[in-house]
This record gives C-alpha cells, structure tokens and sequence, in this order.
C-alpha cells in the first residue's frame, strides 16, 4: 500500500483503481453485516466462492467472465437477508441460501438469466409481479440513500473500494482548498444538526471548540449506540467506516484537533473490528498521521471501546468513560466544546453526523440545505423495526410523513393487525398513535408530538402490544441503566417503575395516573443529565395517548392486548377444540389435560400464560381463545369431554 | 487452566496497553474477553501496573455491565430484549430460557454450563426475539423453539 504525499498522487492512485476495475465485469455484491451474517451470510459467501471455483471462473484471464465477489456492510434490507446484488445488471437476490449458489454462477453469471424464485415479491401478492433491480424494490424505491448508499458498493476491509467511489476527496477539498474558518462556516450553513438525539447545530459546536485558545483540543465520535431497537451507526461503521474517519478527519482540521477517538460499543465486534482495519489502512495511506496529504496537517484516531452502559452515551459520562473512570455524567456548563476531555476543549459528534461532513464538503452546503425541511436538512437513517414487514435500516429526507415511512418504505404492518402506534427516539422517545401519523418527520415536529427524534429508532407497535406494558419495559430498562448518581432520576424511574408494575399486574390503585405523572415532572425537572430528565417520556406520552389502556388496567384489570400476564387467561372454547393434541404437546408447563377425542382443558393452576397453545392451535380451529378481565368459564365436565366425530355419528 | 496460565496471558495483556489511568477499561475488557472473567489477582496486578487503587477498579468492573467477577459458564446465552425483540414476544423467550437452564439473567448454573444475560438490543432486529448463544445468532425464537437450540450445547 503506497502513501499517499499529495491531492495529485491520490487523483493517480484513484485513477489508477478505476482502470483496472472493469464495469462490466460481474460482480457479486453480498451483505455481510450483522443481520445477514446472522441469517447464515457466511455460508453463502463459502458456497459461491467454491462455485466460482468449480466453475472455472476464478482464473480465467478473459476478464468478462472472471468473477469477484465483494462483501459488503449492510444495504439496509435485513428482513429479506440474506441478500446480494449482481453486477452490472443490478439483480438483486433475497434470502439467499448456500444451495442457490451453483444456480447463480451457472445460471446468473454465466447464462445472463435471472432466476425468477429469488428476486422480490410484494409479500401477499401470488408472485407474479417479480423486481429485478435493487433500486426498484418498494423498500429502496421511498428512500434517499445519501449515506448508507454505498455500503453494497464497498467492501469496508478494502480502502480501495471507497477511493473507487470518490472517498478522500472531500478530505483533500477541506485540506487543501479551505481554511477551517470556511469549513467550518459550510457545515454551519448546510443546515446539519446532531444525528444523536439533541438536534444541537453540528456547525455552532465546531465553531465554539474552534474559537478556544487552547492548543489541545479533541474531536469523538460517539458511537455508543445504546437504544434499544437502533442500529443505524452500526451499519455505518460496519460498512462504510472510512466516510466517518474522513468526516472525523475533516472536523479535526476545522477545530483545530490532532486527536481523535471513536468510542464505540464493545457489544459491535464487527463495527470495532472494521473500523480498526480502516483505521491502519487510512495511515499506512497518509490519510491519517503525520503531514496528511502533504498538507502539513497531523492527526490520529484510536478507538476506545465501551465497556456496556446506556449513559455513556451521554457525552460528559462518554469523556468520564475515556479516561479510564465510571460512566458518571457531571452537570453542563461546562460543555465538552469548553472543558471536555482531560479538561481540553472537545466535539463530540455522532457516527451518522460524522459522516454526513464528507457529503457536505464535496456536494457544498446547499446540497444538504436544500434536502429535508425548514429546521431539519438533509437525511435521516432510521431503523424500522417491530411490527412492519419490511424491518431494516431506510435512509429518508427530513420531512417525509411517519405514514410513508412505514406504509410505503416499510410495507406496512403484517399478518393483517392494527397499527397502533410507531416508537420513535428510544426509551427518551415517545410513541406516536394513528392520528399523528401524517405529520413530517423532522426534529421540531417529533418534539411536537411528545416524541423525539433521538438516535433514530423507529418502533412499529401493533394492537398486540401494550402501552402500559411498553412504558414499564422502558422504565426498567432506565432503571438498570441509570448511573445512581443523582436521586431524582435513581429514585424517580425507580418509583415509576414500581408503579407501573403494579398497574402491569392488576394492583393499580385510583390516583396511580395523577402520581405518574407528578413523578415524571418533579424527575425530569431535577434530573442532572438527559437520561434522567428525558426517562419520564416513555410513561407521559403512553398516558397522553393511550390513557384508556392504563384506565382498563387500573379500573377493569384488563389488559386490552393480551399483554400483561397477570391480567389474562387462555382458555379452550370446548365447542371448536377438535382434540388435535398439537397445543398439549407444545405446552412447556404440562397445563393441558387432554387426550385423542378428548376435548382439552387448561389446568389455569398450572398453566403460565406463555400463550404457547394460543399460537399453535391451528387457525382452522381457533380454539384457544385470550381472557382479560373476565372469569375463566369452568372446565367442561370431564364426562362431556369425548368428541364424536360427524362421521362416527351415523 | 491453571493459575499460572492465566497470570501469563493476563500479564501480556496489560503489557499492551499504556501504563496509565486512561487504559483502564481497555485493559480490563480484553482480560474479560479473554479469561471471560476478572480473577481477584488479575485486578491486584492491573491496579499495580496502571497505578489505580484498588476500590476505583473494583467500581469500574461492578459500573459496566461487559465486566464479571465470577467464572462464566461454558456457554453464554443472551436473550435480546430490546424493544423490537420486546413487542415481538422476547419476555416469553426469557421465561423459557430460564425455565430450561434453570437460572435467571446474571446468573450462572452450578455446574458452569450455561450463564444467561440479557442484553438490550443486538442489532438484528430482523430476526427477533433472538437469541444468542456463543455468538451465534438464532433468530425468530419462539419458546417452544429455544429448547431444540439449548439441547445441542454440553
């Protein structure tokens, strides 16, 4: 790997790579991020390569039928993983299994023919309408894919990959063309705002660690993505690391930085072991180190991973992590931009804001400013999750309708249930009901609606989920996450908690609503940092908008979706039960009485509430059938139970 | 393992690292992704060679949820619990998890077979509930299924 001295010798270099990349060449594009990597990815690759192999295809000369397969980060299309597109022609292969391979080498590469059971369907349609082309498929058609774009394009161990598409060069634009005054004043006027949660200006932050005087200063990228249910740094990182250490490159040389670190949870092996390839390729290349791009600019990025704590994501408990101590957040001011690390001034910025600069810089500012709406600009990646049929990572402008979203990109919600309402911003978010559906979704109107745009989780919740249930999932994971140091937020979530736990099993008493809600003012209100003073949300939007479902638990003991266990029952209609014995022998408790022609009964002493039986009966039948706040009718005498079949009967 | 063993492997670990403070967690997370967890004596010789006291390292490893005091059984299952996994029927995954091996998350069996966390989200929120054991992923586990998966590991 040749370091790279000047603009002109990476134009050579860069050049050089696309020359010996022929582009009508086949190639095999796989996902072998995290999602697919689960789905048996791996397996996948193995078989193609030992196809292509077989085949012949691996040595021949003639490069029109020399096959490379490249592995990829994650497309964003995890729900039908694994999956991998073919080029030139852009074919794009779902669910892919180690037995289609010789199928795709004989028939795909070599015959040009499509292979008609792998390509996209609309789930429920008869097959008959078949997409070829990735870039059609529904699920991408909606999107803006900015960033996440040219994950299928890179192979994120191979730096050559992103030089291919262009990268470095915004680097080289910043470095050589700009002073940091005017890199500075570009991401200010691009509109960009923090991808992790607050919204801040990314460019106001810049400019205020700019102006300090001190010599030290430190650039982070905060990649300690703790929501539950989001995803989308990770896929950046995993996929297509080198754009983030270029736009943390390029924020360095704006600040005036020579040190930077990305913190990144340890729980995203992948993700750390990517970008730490990146990050020896990047200075082994001059894109990073000593006098980059003959510049005179030095800098250097270390990785520090994150030892399992929510709150680190909170940046002043991020910077007690980095130097070695608890998690612990402290008050603001002072801000990180002032008295950051080690005491230094310090920009932290999230992987997805980091990666939007390289955009910014090579596109200009108008580029972003002229995506997405008045206060947000640019896009937005979100991981659509839950109860939709399409799960995986999309990458929409600012100011598209959750509606959209979720019916056009996301496909809807499955098996035919009820769109209850749509989670967004983490356990600091709120949940959206129908009504809100339409509004656009940016920072401000998020915030509108009680929710906040946070990391960008986006969490489809159906008629099966329950509110009160979600805002004490919520609750006790904040509980566990919460660092202890302050009391209102230790004991204020804990107190809820415990609240909504009661309500959960049927113990809500008159008045639990009132105390809720006087609990989450006085815990957001006295609560030293963000987790504390955002971990009332989750309870008081659950009660804006569903304050019924909390009302029939408290007043009915009823749980109206057939959540909360304490409150149902299952039960076996005696008239539908044929007797199949599949439910009795599924159930893990033993609680099914129940032999060949005889009618079943649920022991309810024994019996869990797991909701096994429910599922397996067949819908044929129906049989088993919820209870909330209503008696379990008695069991059948054991007498009537012998089914006599119509057959039988004459 | 012997003791001597794991002192060489944990002395080269901290060999790696900068003898300063601000290692402190690197270190420590790659004796536990090592040794899978901190001995008494890994932690006395990190506190020497890192100058950090005693009690601080003993707040670090019980703050962080990566980090654990007792040995770790054969076999690590983490039942997903982020809120995907959640609405998706993750608590009845646990319940049976739990059921099975007979322990609760955080704890490990008697017989250094199994321990079982839980961890809020793993990312593959396709797949949910998943489980991991071992790292590897098994996804859109119904109760009924985690039984046949646990029934391969010894």
């Amino acid at each position: 790997m040749p370091r790279i001295n000047s603009p002109a010798e990476l134009e050579e270099f860069r050049k050089d790579i696309i020359s010996k990349r022929d582009p009508n060449k086949p190639c095999i594009a796989i996902c072998t991020g995290t999602g697919c990597l689960a789905l048996g990815a791996a397996n996948v690759v193995t078989a193609l390569k030992e196809e292509i192999k077989k085949q012949g295809l691996e040595t021949k000369v003639d490069v029109e039928t020399k096959v490379d397969v490249r592995e990829t980060g994650c497309p964003g299309f995890c729900e039908r993983g694994p999956l991998l597109v073919i080029y030139p022609e852009e074919i794009c292969y779902l669910q892919v299994e180690p037995g289609d391979a010789e199928e795709i080498i004989s028939e795909t590469i070599v015959a040009k023919k499509v292979i008609d059971r792998l390509l996209y369907a609309a789930p429920g349609t008869d097959n008959d309408e078949k997409i070829v082309r990735e870039s059609e498929i529904p699920f991408y058609k909606h999107q803006m894919r900015n960033l996440i774009g040219n994950n299928i394009k890179i192979d994120p161990k191979n730096i050559d990959d992103y030089l291919a598409v262009g990268g470095y060069s915004a680097l080289v634009k910043a470095l050589c063309q700009e002073t940091p005054e005017q890199v500075v004043e570009m991401v200010k006027n691009s509109g960009l705002r923090g991808r992790g949660g607050a919204g801040f200006s990314a460019g106001m932050k810049w400019e205020f660690a700019r102006k300090s005087p001190e010599k030290t200063k430190y650039v982070i990228v905060n990649a300690d993505e703790g929501d539950p249910g989001a995803f989308m740094d990770r896929a950046l990182l995993e996929g297509n690391p080198h754009s983030v250490l270029e736009g943390l490159t390029i924020g360095a040389f704006a600040i005036g930085s020579h040190e930077g670190y990305i913190y990144v949870r340890q729980e995203y092996p992948l993700a750390v072991e990517n970008v730490g390839i990146a990050i020896e390729q990047a200075e082994a290349q001059g894109f990073l180190g000593k006098n980059i791009l003959g510049s005179g600019f030095d800098f250097t990025i270390e990785v520090h991973q994150g030892a399992g704590a929510f709150v680190c994501g909170e940046e002043t408990a991020l910077l007690m992590s980095l130097e070695g101590k608890p998690g612990e957040p402290r008050p603001r001011p002072p801000y990180p931009a002032v008295k950051g690390l080690w005491g230094k001034p310090t920009n932290i910025n999230n992987v997805e804001t980091w990666a939007n600069v390289p955009l910014i810089i090579n596109n200009g500012a108008d580029f972003l400013s002229s995506i997405g709406t008045e206060s947000s600009k640019g896009t937005k990646i979100f991981s659509l999750v839950g109860k939709v049929n399409n799960t995986g990572l999309v990458e929409v402008p600012m100011g598209i309708t959750l509606r959209d979203i979720i019916y056009e990109v996301g496909g809807g919600v499955p098996g035919g249930k009820k769109f209850k309402a749509v989670q967004t911003g983490g356990p600091s978010g709120g949940c959206i009901p129908e009504e809100h559906l339409d509004i656009g979704v940016d920072f401000d109107q998020l915030a509108k609606v009680g929710a906040i745009m946070g990391s960008g989780g986006m969490i489809v919740m159906d008629e099966d989920t329950c509110m009160v249930d979600v805002a004490k999932y919520f609750l006790k994971f904040l509980a566990g996450e919460s660092c202890g140091k302050c009391s209102p937020c230790r004991e204020g979530i804990r107190q809820m908690h415990k609240i909504l736990n009661n309500v959960s099993e049927g113990k809500g008493r008159e008045g639990d609503i009132e105390l809720l809600e006087e609990l989450c003012e006085a815990t957001r209100n006295a609560s030293l940092c963000a987790l504390g003073g955002t971990a009332p949300n989750p309870v008081l939007n659950t009660i804006r908008y569903f304050r019924d479902e909390y009302e029939a638990h408290i007043k009915e003991k009823r749980c109206p979706a057939y959540v909360c266990k304490e409150l149902i029952a299952y039960y076996i209609d005696p008239d539908k039960c044929t007797a199949c014995m599949i439910c009795s022998r599924k159930c893990p408790a033993e609680a099914i009485v129940g032999a060949k022609k005889q009618i079943h009964v649920i022991d309810q002493e024994k019996c869990t509430n797991c909701g096994t039986c429910f599922e397996v009966c067949p819908s044929r039948f129906s049989a088993v059938t919820r209870l909330s706040g209503e008696p379990v009718p008695p069991p059948i005498p054991e007498e009537e139970r012998t089914i006599v079949r119509k057959s039988e009967k004459k | 393992m012997t003791v001597a063993k794991d002192n060489g492997k944990i002395d080269k670990i901290i060999e790696k690292y900068p003898s300063e403070p601000g290692s402190l967690i690197q270190v420590l997370l790659e004796i536990q992704r090592e040794n899978r967890w901190l001995p008494k004596e890994a932690l006395e010789k990190v506190s020497k060679k890192l100058k950090v006291p005693l009690n601080r390292i003993q707040h670090i490893v019980t703050f962080y949820k990566a980090f654990s005091l007792v040995p770790k059984g054969r076999h690590e299952v983490h039942v997903c619990t982020g809120t995907a996994c959640h609405v998706r029927g993750a608590p009845r995954l646990l319940d049976s998890v739990q059921d099975l091996i007979g322990i609760s998350p955080g704890e490990t069996d008697q017989d250094l077979k199994f321990s079982l966390d839980t961890v809020s989200c793993v990312g593959c929120c396709a797949l949910g509930p998943v489980m991991v054991v071992d790292g590897e992923y098994h996804g859109k586990m119904a109760p009924a299924k985690s039984e046949e998966v646990l029934k391969n590991y010894d």
